[in-house]
């Protein structure tokens, strides 16, 4: 019996050698161990041996199937460890295909400048106003401090519906309409962005583009207010470097008045071909709200004052992303749009 | 308006380059759009004298000149026959570079030599504008003043610079060099060399030789006429020629260009009479009769309303006031002797005419904008003076000078309070002081802060106190105004509920792979034909513009349609063949009130496909890829109420690919495929899906809050149903059915498989629904929802006959 199991233990430990899944391991482990075993085939015969042998073979069978359990678990624990190199191996995939297409969306190249604009003032906390594009005279116009045969009118020239209605040349009626609403409360403090409309069309004008405006009104508004706003805003949208100058001008709403230009976002203001070798962009006109304007809208130009800018949305997406032709803004061209 | 650099050092001392002072103006609010170098590009071009003229021996049509310059003679061939000896001529010596790059070389011309050229003004690049009309053909006879040997740019004034200044409306005062000497002065503290001019009388010689009346004193408050007799009309000296043509004014005759000289020197437009064509030697400024008819200068015959001014004699008007003068009192070479008009038209009526008849002139665009007063009586005399200086008449004694209402120009508080109030800044009143005077704006009382100013006379825009708060301001130098931030009650950043719904809509209408755009908001009114509206369809009632630039921006559109599709014609024409585009933009619908109402509305159109990959098939961009987009749009925003009603009634759909989006029951747009007349009215060569939601009516339900509802603690129950139902059937429908039927057991239903074909018998087709069923308190068993799907089919049964499909 002692010859017995000694073979046993040899052939198992061969087969067991010659096994390279852990399936077929798991197979031999029931052929020698399982209840129906090799082993317990031999072990069952164990009853037949006399009491002195018993001891001694009982102790040869117990070391035999340790042994053999222990070389089952290990073999069977590199198996497994050899196995899943195998696998991963064969699950090799080309890393470097391209993968799954998902369609993506694009802004418009002018909304994302809307978006951005609107981000900042509403931070700055601005309300967002609406008004018609489709306007009344009154409020292009008149309202604002431009009366009819005013020669400020010729700065624009307007499309008609009839003689007392156009299609707004200026986010500026929001102004007068914000304030209409609004008075006697203060303050005020709105953006208004949207379409306005001009009869010109050519490479460096569309018919229909894009303002901002902006309007506060509350007590003890000062010029330096409208300074220190546009040069936060001019930093928070071109670049926290950016300087701005103000150069007096003329807007028949606002006096005193004010172009502001920013230093070139290109060169820093060294001088390029997009500033004109100046060192500054054009980016915008202000100015202090005008008496007339505010007592037209119902308020007292010395219990109150303010300050309004407008700003060329076209002009500033042109600057931010490099854009050379207008009109490419209008094409809606999709090798246009993907890049945005 | 265009300064003459060389003129504006006569006027004011300037210690700076044309750049300098053109920042330094620039950033005053006078801006100096362009600084322009004349002629630069010309070269080696002299003055030269012609000697001698002799005939070409091999040629009739050329001679040979023997010409002076200076330094040397030579021989030049020339084929011009307006040549003369004694004239004086510019010649293109070898090696001369002429306009346009072209370079002279000494040349053989039918065996003779020619060691240069006489030149032709185009030759030298001058246009028509820049010099006399006589001048125009053949060789550029020069003036006997020039001296010879001179190089031809210094000769003809081409060394001066020009600053373009890009005046805004209220600075006015400088369409005149003396103001813009004036303001120069102001910024620069340079002196003035302006020379003052000799004043005339009222009355006097002239006074008996002509009458004004004012009739009507509202349009013409003032009105100087001078008289200057024994007229000798001539070119004028080269130094005023040389002076209009840097002004952008062509010079034509010593008496005309007088009066254009003095207009851009003072601002003020003057206009010269034949004094004895005028009847009776009046003048009268009144309002024209209804359909009274006059020829002016340019020979039309002009039809006058009752609203325009004209001066007239006695017996008929002479000019329209302003705008141009009639062609039967003009100069001509018969004139004796003229009638200087020195005049104060209102602005907006000079405005009102000069646009109605289309006529604008320097002149009318100086009076449209104001013009100043009280220079009146010595604006005339200075040309009176001129005419007199370069020999052009005789001037005859006084003046007429008809100033109904002398206009007194009267104080403007001035706070110094306000100033640095307004500014946010601490000006010393010293400083305030200096500026002020440095204007020329004369202070009258200092009391308490409290200044009592007057502006010069020829700043007609300083009216309030704020205009003089802009002038302190801009002398003192924006830049130097600190930067601060409105320190008042705080405000919230906030947008409406429907400005973020849109801004909703844009961002998911983004994540679902569409290309947002912007198409203009005026269409071509065909577009209603090619959407093939039947007439008197309400999207025909559009907004028309009175003016559009074209036909294809006349109406205001009523839908987004004809954009998106126009967008989507132009890619197809670039190669774009896979597009998704949609639009958030306003339409225009004509209503009742004053004005129009506007609609914000969504729009998208989709066509093409997903390209194959290595990996995934193609996916054609279709109905259900765009319903799709729409679904998760407004399930994106909260809305789970729609329903989409097939439609065969709009005429730009496919009668049988369309739907109505209704939530509600309220319609709030359609989705569809464009039909086929459709596109190919549009050049669409690929079908197309389309869509319009009115955003408005989807502000409301998105704004519904939303709320939690709480997770199932049991498991759900997930069973199939594969149905029969004849192909007529909806599959809303059928899930409708389904979903009353089930109860409130029923949490979910998808539909997974639509099969029509060979194992399905003729007529009939099959829908393939996934039910998840769910109890809040309990896991549901198999008995149950067995019970429930016997339900469910008994009603399909019953509402279409439906059964369940065997496999």
């Amino acid at each position: 019996m002692r010859e017995e199991l000694k073979m046993l233990k040899e052939k198992a430990e061969n087969e067991l050698r010659q096994c390279s899944f852990v399936g077929e391991l798991q197979d031999l482990r029931i052929k020698y161990m399982g209840k129906k075993g090799e082993l317990t085939k031999i072990l069952r015969g164990m009853g037949q041996l006399s009491a002195e042998e018993r001891p001694a073979i009982g102790k040869l069978a117990n070391e035999i199937r340790d042994s053999l359990e222990e070389g089952f678990n290990r073999f069977s624990e590199e198996l497994k460890a050899r196995e899943l190199i195998f696998r991963m191996e064969k699950e090799k995939i080309d890393v470097t295909l391209p993968g799954s297409v998902h369609e993506t969306g694009r802004r418009h190249p002018l909304n994302l400048v809307f978006d951005r604009i609107e981000e900042i003032f509403q931070g700055m906390g601005y309300r967002v106003e609406e008004g018609p594009e489709i306007e009344l005279d009154y409020y292009n116009f008149e309202a604002l401090n431009i009366p009819k045969d005013h020669p400020a009118r010729d700065m624009q020239d307007s499309f008609y519906i009839t003689s007392e209605v156009l299609l707004r040349s200026q986010t500026s009626p929001v102004q007068a309409r914000t304030m209409e609403k609004m008075r006697p409360q203060v303050p005020i403090k709105i953006i208004a962005p949207g379409k306005v409309y001009r009869r010109d069309d050519d490479a460096t004008h569309s018919p229909m583009f894009h303002q901002v405006e902006g309007l506060v009104v509350d007590k003890n508004i000062r010029f330096s207010d409208l300074k220190g706003t546009l040069l936060s805003f001019a930093r928070e949208m071109f670049g926290k470097d950016r300087l701005i100058r103000l150069r007096p001008s003329f807007f028949p709403f606002t006096e005193p008045s004010a172009e502001v230009d920013i230093s070139c976002i290109i060169c820093g203001g060294k001088g390029c071909r997009t500033c004109s070798y100046t060192g500054w962009l054009e980016i915008l006109g202000s100015g202090m709200v005008h008496p007339n304007v505010l007592r037209m809208s119902g308020y007292d130009p010395e219990e109150v004052s303010g300050f309004a800018f407008g700003m060329g949305v076209e002009r500033i997406a042109m600057l931010k992303y490099g854009l050379d032709d207008l009109r490419l803004l209008f094409e809606n061209d999709v090798r246009l749009l993907s890049q945005f | 308006m265009r300064v003459s650099w060389k003129w504006l050092n006569e006027l004011v001392e300037i210690k700076m380059s044309p750049e300098e002072l053109a920042d330094k103006i620039t950033m005053s609010g006078v801006e100096v759009g362009n600084i322009e170098y004349l002629k630069k590009d010309i070269k080696g071009v002299l003055v030269g004298l012609i000697k001698e003229i002799i005939p070409h021996p091999q040629a009739d049509k050329l001679c040979i000149c023997r010409v002076d310059i200076g330094e040397d003679m030579l021989e030049i061939v020339t084929g011009a026959t307006n040549v003369e000896p004694g004239q004086k001529v510019p010649v293109a010596v070898c090696g001369a570079l002429l306009a346009g790059g072209k370079r002279i070389e000494e040349t053989k011309l039918r065996g003779i030599v020619s060691e240069g050229m006489l030149c032709s003004p185009g030759e030298m690049g001058i246009e028509d504008n820049e010099m006399l009309p006589e001048q125009e053909d053949g060789i550029y006879i020069l003036p006997q003043e020039v001296e010879v040997g001179c190089d031809i740019a210094a000769a003809l004034g081409w060394d001066d610079i020009v600053l373009e200044l890009e005046l805004t409306p209220n600075r006015a005062d400088c369409l005149g060099m003396n103001n813009v000497a004036r303001e120069v002065a102001a910024l620069t503290g340079g002196a003035l060399k302006m020379a003052t001019v000799a004043e005339s009388k009222e009355g006097g010689e002239c006074g008996k030789l002509a009458a004004v009346d004012i009739l009507d004193t509202e349009l013409c408050s003032r009105y100087v006429a001078r008289v200057v007799k024994n007229i000798k009309s001539a070119p004028s000296p080269l130094w005023l020629q040389q002076r209009l043509t840097a002004s952008g004014i062509r010079p034509i005759n010593n008496i005309v260009d007088v009066t254009n000289y003095v207009m851009m020197e003072t601002g003020q437009p003057l206009h010269a009479f034949d004094y004895d064509t005028l009847k009776e030697n009046r003048i009268i400024v009144r309002r024209a009769v209804e359909g009274e008819e006059l020829v002016t200068l340019d020979g039309q015959k002009r039809v006058m309303t009752a609203e325009m001014l004209v001066i007239a004699d006695a017996e008929r008007a002479v000019a329209l006031a302003g705008v141009m003068g009639g062609l039967e009192t003009e100069i001509t070479d018969k004139t004796v002797n003229i009638l200087l008009e020195a005049a104060a038209f209102k602005g907006s009526n000079i405005r009102r005419t000069s646009h109605a008849l289309g006529l604008r002139s320097e002149a009318s665009l100086r009076f449209e904008k104001g013009i100043e007063v009280e220079q009146l009586s010595s604006v005339a005399d200075r040309a009176v003076e001129l005419l007199v200086e370069l020999g052009a008449g005789e001037a005859v004694e006084g003046n007429v000078d008809c100033y109904p209402v002398k206009q007194e120009r009267r104080p403007i508080e001035l706070r110094l309070a306000r100033i640095n109030g307004l500014l946010g800044t601490k000006i010393a009143e010293e400083k305030v002081d200096g500026i002020l005077s440095a204007l020329r704006i004369t202070t009258l009382n200092k009391e308490d802060g409290k200044w009592q100013v007057i502006p010069p006379s020829y700043r007609c825009d300083l009216v309030a106190e704020v205009d003089l708060i802009e002038e302190v301001a801009r002398l003192y130098g924006y830049d130097k105004i600190p930067t601060t931030l409105p320190c008042g009650e705080t405000t919230q950043g906030s947008k409406s509920k429907e400005q973020l719904v849109r801004r909703d809509i844009s961002r998911i209408m983004l994540a679902a792979g569409m290309y947002d755009i912007i198409n203009y908001s005026f269409i071509n009114p065909r577009n209603f034909d090619m959407m093939r509206l039947s007439e008197g369809h309400h999207l025909r009632k559009a907004v028309l513009l009175k003016n559009p630039l074209s036909e294809e921006q006349k109406a205001m559109r009523t839908t987004l349609l004809p954009g998106l599709l126009d967008t989507i014609r132009k890619n197809l024409h670039k190669q774009n063949k896979n597009l998704r585009f949609s639009e958030i933009g306003k339409v225009y619908l004509p209503g009742t009130d004053s004005l129009p109402e506007e609609k914000w509305v969504l729009g998208a159109a989709v066509t093409g496909k997903r390209e194959k990959t290595w990996l995934e098939s193609e996916k054609g961009y279709d109905f259900y890829y765009l319903k799709g987009i729409l679904e998760n749009l407004l399930a994106g925003l909260g809305i789970t109420c729609q329903v989409y009603r097939p439609v065969k009634e709009l005429s730009w759909l496919h009668p049988n690919r369309g739907a109505l989006v209704m939530l509600n029951g309220r319609e709030v747009g359609y989705i569809g495929e464009v039909h086929p007349e459709v596109m190919d009215n549009y050049s669409l060569e690929q079908r197309t899906i389309v869509m319009e939601i009115e955003i408005g009516l989807l502000v409301e339900e998105a704004a519904k809050s939303m709320r939690y509802q709480p997770i199932a603690k049991y498991p759900a129950v997930v069973r199939d149903l594969a149905l029969l139902v004849p192909e007529t059937a909806e599959a809303a429908e059928v899930a409708r059915i389904i979903t009353e039927a089930g109860g409130k057991l029923l949490h979910s239903i998808g539909l997974f498989d639509l099969y029509q074909g060979k194992q399905v018998k003729e007529g009939y087709k099959s829908l393939a629904f996934s039910l998840t069923w769910q109890a809040e308190d309990k896991t549901l068993t198999d008995e149950e929802v067995n019970v429930l799907h016997e339900n469910i089919l008994l009603a399909l049964s019953k509402a279409f006959g439906a059964s369940i499909r065997k496999a």
